[in-house]
């Protein structure tokens, strides 16, 4: 079946009146929790996971979608009004946002964040569609050593490319790994202290909810007083010809640095919008503006956020890898769905991923629609009390966790993961690698046995296949290239390209 | 001796503010003035900004008024911190603005004016929006 005929069908599929509902119950969940600071598409996904599990994988799916794309949507709607970034995807976007809405161009930055992000996240949804099924031909012709590298290079890229710190990097990556270890593995008990309810393996909805929800809230719960601040006043977001003569440009150069670096294991949203910022700012032709609210620096990296997300689905639905903790917390709910990720899913599944694209398409419509008249609507969601928003999101959590296998030891091992989340966050543990070694990490085991069996326990099986070759010289130039920074230029100190975010401080962070 | 105002940067929270200046000056007395917010939400348009802060110190500047402004953020009700700042200065008189709530909206938010208006322990001055 061609590409254009799946995608009809997908359409189908996607505009019944119940997964229509559901998209627009997904975009409006979506853009609030992207508007809020501190929730985030992953954390949302997460808490929803137990609570979908009684509607059509379809249904689910096409609700999650509407998830993440509305909160790369609601994310620039804080940034600009606000100053303080509703998601890490849009910690760029407050640099010129916000001065402009101070100047009293709000409207205008709020209306070229929107319709930048509905042209970058059709273009990128299209591309998805042409992409993930050459990305499958692909892969399907890949065997378990190159399945192997290509995991390893993934939570390796994850890990030692994003962040500060690739110490704390590896401990998240460790103990994630280390929690996927937990349960019944190559036919004896492991991680299981003798204790029976382990041998089936920790549920990874409960560990999602607990490090996402859990966590999430009892951090904002320590740091819950702060000094209010008052959200810009606006409008209804409208642009003049000039506006649309400066961001058309910026749109389609974000939707190029977005889709990549979405796509790339460890590309994320942050990279490319900040690339995106870069050269805006250098080829403008009002230089001058920049630092004082350019449109350009709002309508570049807001494309390219919402690139981005399409971007991460290509290898989310190619090949079963998640290159972002909203990706990864996706994988995890086919799995719980029954469903196996990976190269094979396009054929299994075939209507339900062509549901999902269309459904993205259509959710990219309705986020213009409801962001583009509504966004001064949205900005009230701010003056929300923190306390009853994360009370709703503790009960929901703790219902959650309990409906998955309705015993009460789950609760216990939320508790115990909510309470790892917390460290990890006053420590400044990153989130993400946790997250894709827990998916990841029974995966990559598995694989391996399968490699080893091909290779009747040889570890040179592991080099069998070319492509794992050069995936694994790859791995060898991530890990040395700071090293090898460090002894060609010794007396300067490394710059990471994610020092902008670092500007974010104790901010509660949620990646996604 | 002091007088407390309860501000708040709307049309009432300034009619509270115009009557506490006329009072402050009539008996020639330190106006304390107290604009507070829980802190739990990240948006508070009753929380007044810097702007909004100078204007009222300017405003009190000008006409000479020997006054202290503080911005308590400590999770505490609007009533409590305008009555513990009563208490602690051993106030003459607390000022505040008064605007209409519906039923519903006091039955759920409570009413930081009949709190007040109940639990002071020096006369209070409610005046309405001009």
């Amino acid at each position: 079946m061609d590409v254009w005929s799946s995608l009809m069908d997908g359409f189908a599929t996607a505009l019944t009146p119940m997964n229509f509902l559901y998209a627009v119950i997904g975009v409006i969940l979506g853009t609030a929790v992207g508007v809020l600071p501190g929730l985030g598409p992953a954390m949302t996904v997460a808490l929803l996971l137990p609570v979908t599990y009684a509607l059509e994988p379809t249904s689910a799916f096409i609700m999650f979608a509407g998830i993440y794309y509305g909160g790369m949507y609601g994310g620039s709607t804080t940034s600009i009004l606000l100053n303080t970034p509703g998601e890490s995807s849009s910690v760029i976007t407050a640099i010129e946002g916000n001065k402009m809405a101070k100047a009293g161009r709000a409207a205008q930055a709020l209306a070229t964040a929107a319709i930048g992000s509905f042209v970058a996240g059709t273009i990128g949804t299209a591309l998805l569609a042409l992409f993930a099924p050459i990305v499958v031909e692909f892969a399907v012709s890949l065997g378990a050593p190159s399945y192997f590298a290509i995991m390893v290079l993934a939570l390796l890229a994850v890990t030692a490319v994003l962040g500060s710190s690739r110490l704390r990097g590896f401990s998240a990556l460790g103990l994630g790994l280390a929690i996927g270890l937990v349960g019944m593995g190559s036919g004896q008990a492991r991680l299981t202290f003798g204790q029976p309810l382990l041998a089936d393996g920790l549920d990874i909805v409960v560990i999602a909810v607990a490090v996402f929800a859990v966590g999430e809230a009892l951090w904002v719960a320590a740091h819950l007083r702060r000094t209010p601040l008052h959200a810009i006043p606006v409008g209804r977001p409208w642009m003049g010809k000039s506006d649309w003569k400066r961001s058309w440009k910026p749109w389609l150069r974000g939707t190029a640095f977005g889709f990549p670096f979405g796509a790339l294991p460890a590309g994320g949203a942050e990279i490319p919008t900040f690339l995106s910022y870069v050269t805006e700012k250098r080829l403008s032709k009002h230089p001058e503006e920049f630092g004082k609210g350019a449109i350009e620096g709002v309508a570049g990296p807001e494309a390219a956020n919402n690139a981005a997300a399409a971007g991460t689905l290509t290898p989310m639905l190619a090949l079963g890898l998640p290159t972002n903790a909203t990706a990864a917390v996706m994988l995890a709910a086919f799995t719980s769905y029954g469903i196996q990720p990976g190269p094979q899913l396009f054929a299994s599944q075939g209507p339900l991923v062509w549901a999902l694209i269309a459904s993205l398409f259509i959710g990219n419509f309705l986020l213009l629609l409801i962001n583009l008249p509504l966004a001064p609507m949205w900005a009230k969601l701010l003056q929300l009390p923190r306390p009853y928003l994360y009370a709703g999101i503790l009960f929901f959590a703790t219902l959650g966790a309990y409906s998955v296998n309705l015993q009460a030891f789950d609760l216990l091992l939320l508790l115990i993961f909510g309470a790892m989340g917390f460290m990890m966050r006053r420590f400044g543990l990153p989130v993400l690698p946790l997250i894709l070694g827990v998916i990841l990490g029974p995966r990559l085991e598995d694989q391996l046995r399968k490699a080893l069996q091909l290779s009747s326990g040889d570890p040179a099986g592991l080099l069998s296949e070319p492509i794992a070759v050069v995936v694994y010289i790859i791995v060898v130039i991530i890990l040395a290239f700071p090293l090898l920074l460090k002894l060609i230029r010794p007396n300067r100190p490394a710059t990471s390209l994610l020092a902008p975010n670092a500007t974010r401080g104790n901010e509660p962070t949620d990646v996604g | 001796m002091t007088i407390v105002v309860g501000y708040v940067p709307t049309p009432e929270g300034e009619a509270a503010l115009s009557q506490a200046i006329a009072e402050a000056r009539h008996r020639n007395t330190r106006l304390l003035v107290i604009n507070s917010a829980k802190g739990d939400a990240l948006v508070d348009n009753r929380y007044a900004q810097e702007q909004e802060i100078q204007s009222v110190e300017d405003r009190l500047a000008s006409q000479g008024i020997d006054h202290v402004i503080k911005q308590p953020v400590r999770g505490h009700d609007a009533a409590v911190e305008v009555l513990d700042a009563a208490e602690e200065h051993n106030a003459e008189l607390i000022v505040i603005g008064l605007r209409r709530r519906s039923p519903v909206g006091k039955l759920i938010m409570g009413s930081t004016s009949q709190r007040i208006l109940l639990e002071a322990d020096c006369p209070v001055l409610a005046v309405k929006a001009g």
